[in-house]
């Protein structure tokens, strides 16, 4: 209330006013400002201290962080960035998973910007991620052949995440759909799919990918861990997409599909032209939602043993010259995926305003 | 006839006058049905028959009868329940259990705490201390849960003293790089306290949280607590600011507004959501696996790894946290009744 008092006094508002209003306006506001500050006293210059004046840069000198009076080991970062990044990929071909992580960042870029059609970013995406898929695996055009067990780091968590949304989300259309269906079977089927999935946590789904999934295989044929891990993050995501999905449909009022009835249109033709378009367009924020909430679930491949960014760090950890600074290894994972989420966050925020403007509730994120 | 589907008559006679039996609505959704239960049926029956196969020629029994066998492995810490290495599965699966309500259990109070606050501090009309909320949120939100359970294991056991140089933030507690330590009521003594000493490289006496621990309550009630304060916020947001005006008006203060009008009223918005939270909160635990805190997952995995028997581990972990979803749905639902309006239907 205070700051629609101070927005709508008609003279310019100074400094002094701005903090009367917004730091000391009652004593416990007071108390509250003082203590902050306090706090940030004691803490803040000791934390620049230890993180930037004394801090250990220069890629080589892992003896040097141990002397003591040093303060945090950014050597280590500086040391192990190519197989944080690239996990072991050869190392001459290092500019092709680098290519990689820049073209999936330019496809996030450009499908977050209205400037660009839809019809053109399907374009766009179909030919990234063909042109992903070559890079990585190579083979064609003089590129030599890269086994995808040597594929990891920041672009393996990339492409699960990609690839695993990307993949989930028609399954978790059908998933909504069969959800809403008229059919008892299918009705049935889908919700104790979707409620099982959600019911369970992401690690017994990925434990069942990698230790029960090849039990249920004919002798003889096995599927990679790569591709187990991304099947497991594909059916994990198509779950709790698919509730984003009927939150979307639900939305869509009745008359709407009874219109399109009315028409004459068939039921994929009244879903492909008239239901899903509305539906898709107004769940963009919660899907955006439930797409950094995957992002961050790759993580969990470090406990089945997937070279992925989380895990390079960790496995970079165990070599005798690093062990001991978990502390800092783990403030830079944690900034890696902060630089990718927080972007993702804003832009949903954004278009929740958008949508919905002035009115200042919060869409929360389920995880 | 119901409108809807005389409606739906309609339009299929307007897209074809001459439909055929098949083209009629009932007999094709059977049919369609009848397809679909078949497809499920054959891809059942094909991964059971392989799975089969594959235990035969592997040799590995199936069926839970390995929970009567015993163990063999020692479990680090337990609570409530004693457990050496000569207990069954059952047993180490039991302490599993314990290991993982336990820790669930107090994630969810102090995330509950700490969260209502930090969505109170949101909503400050204190510019810093809203700030510092909005920031704690995004950064807590955008950091994956594992990756914070690693720093704060990290912090622990690499920047926190040995025992024989703890830090003592107030006498009878220990912060080491063993974990904390604390004074408990002794057994049997209700004034007398039980103060933990140094004896040799660790404490004895008192009560000591490991590492594991303490990382993984810290950790799962500071991640927990970010979106949690989220809800609180927009629960309050939600209540119509006219209400807040009404009760200004009628000489309430900000305490009293807040007790009285606002909170009661958020409320009913904010207990489906923050539900759904302690379910999070719960299956999150199952991260334990990855710092070496012995939950349910990780010692079903330890059970796994042992007897070779997946699909029944995997079966537990997915049944047990089936039931405890379940369960705290449905206490949420009953207290969400307890607490909606009543007499008026929304």
């Amino acid at each position: 209330m205070s700051r629609a008092m101070v927005a709508a006094a008609p003279h310019r508002v100074t400094l002094l006013q701005w903090v009367r209003a917004h730091l000391f306006s009652t004593w416990s506001s007071s108390v509250a400002t003082l203590a902050i500050f306090y706090f940030a006293w004691i803490t803040i210059p000791p934390l620049i201290e230890w993180a930037v004046v004394r801090a250990v840069w220069s890629p080589h000198s892992a003896s040097l962080c141990r002397e003591s009076g040093q303060g945090a080991c950014w050597a280590f970062v500086a040391d192990k960035y190519r197989f944080i990044l690239f996990g072991t990929f050869p190392a001459d071909q290092h500019w092709r998973p680098a290519l990689v992580i820049a073209i999936l960042i330019a496809l996030y870029a450009l499908s977050s910007w209205r400037g660009v059609r839809r019809s053109s970013l399907v374009v766009l995406w179909l030919t990234g991620l063909t042109a992903l898929g070559l890079l990585m695996w190579g083979g064609l055009f003089g590129l030599n052949y890269v086994d995808n067990e040597r594929w990891g780091g920041l672009t393996l968590t990339l492409l699960l995440a990609t690839f695993g949304i990307a993949l989930a989300f028609p399954l978790s259309i059908l998933l909504a759909l069969g959800r809403r269906s008229d059919m008892p079977l299918v009705r049935w089927l889908c919700i104790s799919y979707i409620e099982l999935i959600r019911g369970v946590p992401l690690i017994s789904v990925l434990f069942m990918a990698s230790v029960m999934l090849p039990l249920f295989l004919p002798a003889g044929v096995s599927i990679d861990k790569l591709l187990r891990a991304q099947l497991a993050m594909i059916l994990f995501a198509a779950a709790y997409l698919a509730e984003v999905v009927r939150g979307g449909l639900q939305a869509i009022p009745r008359q709407q599909e009874e219109a399109a009835q009315a028409l004459g249109l068939t039921y994929w033709q009244r879903i492909r032209y008239v239901i899903l378009p509305q539906a898709l367009r107004i769940s963009i924020p919660p899907l955006v939602n439930t797409f950094i909430g995957f992002f961050k679930d790759t993580s969990l491949v470090v406990i089945i043993g997937l070279f992925d960014f989380l895990t390079t760090i960790k496995v970079s950890l165990t070599e005798p010259a690093w062990t001991g600074f978990g502390v800092e290894a783990y403030l830079f994972a944690a900034i890696g995926y902060f630089l990718f989420c927080c972007p993702m966050s804003r832009y949903s925020q954004a278009l929740e305003r958008q949508n919905a403007p002035g009115r200042g509730v919060p869409m929360l994120r389920e995880n | 006839m119901t409108y809807r589907s005389r409606l739906d008559l309609t339009a299929q006679l307007l897209a074809n006058k001459n439909m055929t039996f098949l083209h009629r609505r009932h007999p094709r959704a059977i049919i369609y049905q009848g397809l679909l239960a078949a497809a499920v049926g054959l891809t059942a029956w094909y991964f059971i028959s392989n799975a089969v196969e594959n235990l035969l020629a592997r040799h590995i029994a199936s069926g839970f009868g390995f929970l009567t066998r015993e163990a063999g492995f020692e479990i680090g810490e337990t609570t409530f329940l004693s457990y050496n290495a000569g207990d069954t599965y059952l047993n180490a699966l039991a302490v599993g259990l314990l290991n993982t309500l336990h820790v669930a259990t107090l994630s969810i109070v102090f995330s509950t705490l700490l969260g209502v606050s930090i969505g109170l501090a949101r909503l400050s009309h204190n510019w810093l201390l809203a700030k510092l909320a909005a920031g704690y949120v995004e950064v807590i939100r955008n950091a994956p849960l594992i990756v914070q359970l690693f720093f704060w294991y990290a912090v622990i056991t690499e920047s926190f003293p040995a025992p024989g140089e703890a830090l003592s933030p107030f006498p009878g507690v220990f912060l080491s790089n063993r974990g904390l330590a604390f004074p408990v009521i002794a057994a049997g003594t209700p004034l007398k306290l039980d103060y933990p000493v140094l004896s040799g490289f660790n404490f004895s006496g008192g009560a000591l949280l490991s590492p594991e621990f303490a990382a993984l309550l810290l950790g799962l009630s500071l991640y927990t607590a970010a979106f949690i304060a989220e809800i609180v916020r927009a629960g309050i947001l939600a209540v119509d600011r006219g209400q807040f005006e009404a009760a200004y008006s009628l000489g309430l203060n900000q305490r009293q507004v807040m007790r009285c009008v606002i909170l009661p009223q958020a409320l009913r918005v904010i207990v489906p959501p923050i539900s759904s939270q302690y379910l999070n909160c719960t299956k999150n635990s199952s991260l334990a696996v990855a710092i070496g805190y012995p939950d349910l997952v990780s010692i079903a995995n330890t059970s796994i790894n042992q007897t070779g028997q997946a699909i029944e581990g995997i079966a537990i972990i997915m049944l047990v946290y089936l039931t405890i979803s379940l369960a705290i749905s449905g206490f949420m639902n009953w207290f969400n009744r307890r607490f909606a309006l009543r007499g008026i239907k929304p």
